[in-house]
């Protein structure tokens, strides 16, 4: 007699998997690593393999180790974590800084509260934050403004420096269309990966053609820094234009692969929004009002801890519903 | 206009495999094995003894309750034996009349069948339950209580259902082929059941050829054939409903809160050869298909015939790894392939393992896919966590009884997540609590 296996519907599903997906985040991160090699050196590319390679191994390690859940060995996660932290840090940055932020991200930001899946902040930003705190010099020392132009700040931090005057910065640029030409191809200062919004934008779109990002944040994300960039333009055009704000720092590579982060943002398109709305605001009001020049990392971890209260109320309409 | 709704899941349609076969009408098994719950609602009583000669349409059930439905004799032949067998919907051993075929089919006909036009609605509404119909599409919620609305309920549309979202199987749409005109008398025949005016015909738009056909002899009869947006769940009836009308069904509602009627095409064509021709529910057409089927098509079969007969007949392959009743989506997988064929029974599918889903659960990995596919507005990866916590009431106060089951969720999910089985888990024992407290 025929031995026949009895399973719940549906009986058919997508051949997709955590592995599959993270290894699409791979793919999309690989044009902000090849503009980090060019604009920084082959350093950058190196940092890169060792964030990824150590957060994969970390990863298994602690599962391996401590967890009981073996199902989660090898599934990307810690590699895609070990690579975003690697483009969140400076060229200036020494390897093992990297390795302790990977450490932290791993065995304190993620693990402890349940490992994939769990982990309430994004463990990239957590490390990255980690870091900014323990080693402040390697993490904001020694960095171009441009390469060609040795100095110890970026665009951002410049502005801060300067009262937030950006018609300093183009002096030094030479002209405008410069700066927001080598702001938009990554011919900048920064972390690794923050400084070219092309390369970004062409990672981001194989996710978007993937279907592997919640599409919501990143729009909603961008245009509400564009809009406070835009009202506060209006106030004071020295505090930089719109497309400044949105081009420069870590706004593209926050919005586009952290804050999108599947395990630490909304799940239903309304609290997507309010996520990305609210990461916005608090990037604009942390560059202006903030004593940091940059407020990305910040705005998404404050964002992050919001998540269960925006859930909670943030539902989707149920069919049929009658409306209050 | 296309007509479709938010939300819903691609699933590869697979209809190519039987969608060219014409409708065979399969020999009848030596052995019948009829369920005394063929339909929604209470088990039918066994009124016939063991040893006891029965014609083809006898009735052997009468309805247990008001909702209930009349169960038939599918042979003529001899009641071999009375006993509880397992029956894969209600996962327990239910009343079984096994029934011995000793000669070709002698009828025994509806008593007042004949011509429609003469009969008044009770007469029509009265031949509908004698004959045991139930709904085809797979729920087999009993006809002649559908269709027979409280008054205070205004009915004013009637839908046929040909969407058949469901991948593989292609019944529905040979049914609208080859069936047309017993089709369009069993429209006709409802119509005035309900005393409506307006009707469509919902068909998604990868059977152009069957809307191409039911325009040709429906648009002068005032059937509006609606072609809908190929995409699952397209046939559930909030949904097609909402598709053809913008009108929503609220929240615990049925159709007829919002003045529609929902047909199978099947049922249609049933409700024709009871109150025309004067045959009880006894057969019925199915797909029988899958990868792991040698020969798919399309079959009429008797009702009680085991599905390894059916099996045997088309061949099976050496890989299959399950045997269903119904599609993929949302078919039961049978424990045992002497199963019989049930009213309900639109298809049996045998999938080799190649084909189907992986029951390796990871993780949730929160992608939110499950709730922006779920057509129902419902967030399954919460339903699923607050019933792994035995939260009931919290699951209950955010959807639990909306869920349509789908299977929408579980087939988009990178991690293998089973959403639906945690789901009716929790629908389960949810009621149970809910009947305790009172």
């Amino acid at each position: 007699m025929i031995k026949l296996k009895v399973a719940n519907a549906p009986h058919v599903g997508t051949r997709d998997n955590v592995r599959a997906i993270m290894i699409d985040v791979l793919i999309g991160l690989i044009p902000a690593v090849i503009v980090a090699t060019i604009v920084f050196g082959v350093k950058a590319l190196l940092l890169s393999i060792l964030g990824a390679v150590i957060g994969e191994l970390l990863d298994a390690f602690i599962v391996g180790v401590m967890s009981k859940d073996k199902r989660q060995l090898w599934n990307g996660s810690g590699a895609v974590t070990g690579l975003l932290l690697a483009l969140n840090i400076g060229i200036g940055t020494p390897w093992w800084v990297l390795v302790i932020g990977i450490i932290f991200a791993l065995a304190i930001a993620k693990h402890p509260f349940g490992g994939l899946g769990q982990n309430i902040f994004n463990p990239a930003l957590a490390g990255r934050a980690f870091l900014l705190v323990s080693f402040p010099t390697y993490m904001t020392g020694k960095v171009y403004l441009r390469p060609d132009a040795f100095t110890s700040a970026t665009p951002l931090t410049f502005l801060a420096d300067h009262g937030h005057n950006i018609n300093k910065l183009i002096e030094v640029w030479g002209s405008r269309g410069k700066l927001y030409w080598d702001l938009f191809i990554g011919n900048v200062g920064g972390t690794l990966g923050e400084t070219s919004a092309l390369a970004l934008l062409i990672g981001f779109t194989y996710l978007v053609i993937r279907k592997r990002i919640k599409i919501m944040i990143p729009i909603s994300y961008i245009s509400t820094t564009f809009l406070f960039a835009l009202i506060g333009w209006l106030i004071k055009p020295s505090l930089g234009d719109p497309l400044f704000h949105i081009l420069s720092g870590g706004l593209m590579l926050g919005a586009l692969f952290m804050a999108t982060d599947m395990v630490t943002s909304p799940m239903t398109p309304k609290g997507q929004m309010i996520f990305g709305i609210g990461a916005g605001a608090l990037t604009y009001i942390i560059r202006i009002f903030g004593s940091y020049p940059e407020g990305v990392s910040f705005s998404i971890l404050i964002m992050n801890g919001l998540v269960p209260l925006i859930d909670l109320h943030a539902k989707p309409r149920i069919f049929g519903e009658v409306s209050e | 206009m296309i007509g479709t709704f938010k939300g819903g899941v691609h699933p590869p349609a697979k209809k190519e495999l039987a969608k060219d076969k014409p409708i065979e009408r399969m020999e009848i098994p030596d052995t019948v094995y009829v369920y005394m719950v063929n339909h929604a609602g209470a088990p039918a009583k066994v009124v016939v003894e063991k040893d006891q000669e029965v014609k083809t349409g006898q009735v052997i059930g009468e309805p247990g309750g008001f909702i209930s439905a009349f169960v038939h004799s599918p042979v003529t032949g001899k009641v071999v034996d009375i006993k509880k067998m397992y029956h894969p919907i209600t996962g327990r051993p239910v009343d079984t009349v096994i029934i011995q075929k000793t000669s070709d089919d002698e009828w025994e006909f509806l008593e007042g069948h004949g011509d429609y036009e003469k009969m008044d609605k009770e007469q029509i509404l009265d031949l509908i339950k004698r004959a045991g119909i139930v709904g085809m599409g797979g729920a087999m919620f009993p006809t002649h209580v559908k269709l027979s609305p409280p008054p205070d309920k205004k009915v004013d549309t009637l839908i046929i259902n040909g969407a058949e979202c469901e991948p593989y199987l292609t019944i529905d749409y040979r049914t609208m082929m080859e069936r047309t005109d017993e089709l369009l008398t069993g429209i006709k025949i409802i119509k005035k059941v309900l005393s409506v005016d307006r009707v469509y015909i919902g068909v998604e738009d990868n059977k152009m050829g069957a809307i191409k056909k039911l325009r040709e002899k429906m648009s002068s009869e005032g059937i509006e054939v609606v072609p809908l947006r190929t995409k699952y769940p397209q046939g559930s009836e909030k949904h097609l409903i909402y598709a053809i009308t913008g009108r929503k069904v609220p929240r615990g509602g049925l159709p007829m809160d919002v003045g529609v009627v929902v047909q199978n095409v099947g049922t249609a064509v049933a409700i024709k050869e009871a109150v025309v021709d004067g045959k009880p529910l006894i057969e019925r057409g199915l797909t029988v298909t899958g990868e792991a089927v040698k020969n798919p098509g399309n079959f009429i079969v008797r009702i009680g015939t085991p599905a390894k007969f059916v099996l045997d007949h088309v061949g099976l392959k050496e890989n299959v790894e399950r045997v269903l009743f119904g599609g993929p989506m949302m078919g039961i997988a049978l424990r045992d392939i002497n199963i019989p064929v049930m009213k309900g029974t639109s298809g049996i599918t045998a999938l080799p393992a190649k084909v189907t889903r992986s029951a390796e659960e990871m993780p949730c990995i929160r992608c939110s896919r499950c709730v922006m596919v779920c057509p129902m507005g419902l967030q399954p990866y919460l339903l699923v966590k607050l019933v792994q916590k035995k939260r009931h009431d919290d699951a209950a106060a955010i959807g639990l009884m909306d869920c349509i089951e789908c299977g929408s969720c579980a087939f988009v999910c990178p991690s293998k997540i089973d959403h639906v089985r945690y789901i009716k888990l929790g629908k389960t024992v949810y009621k149970a609590l809910r009947g305790a407290k009172r």
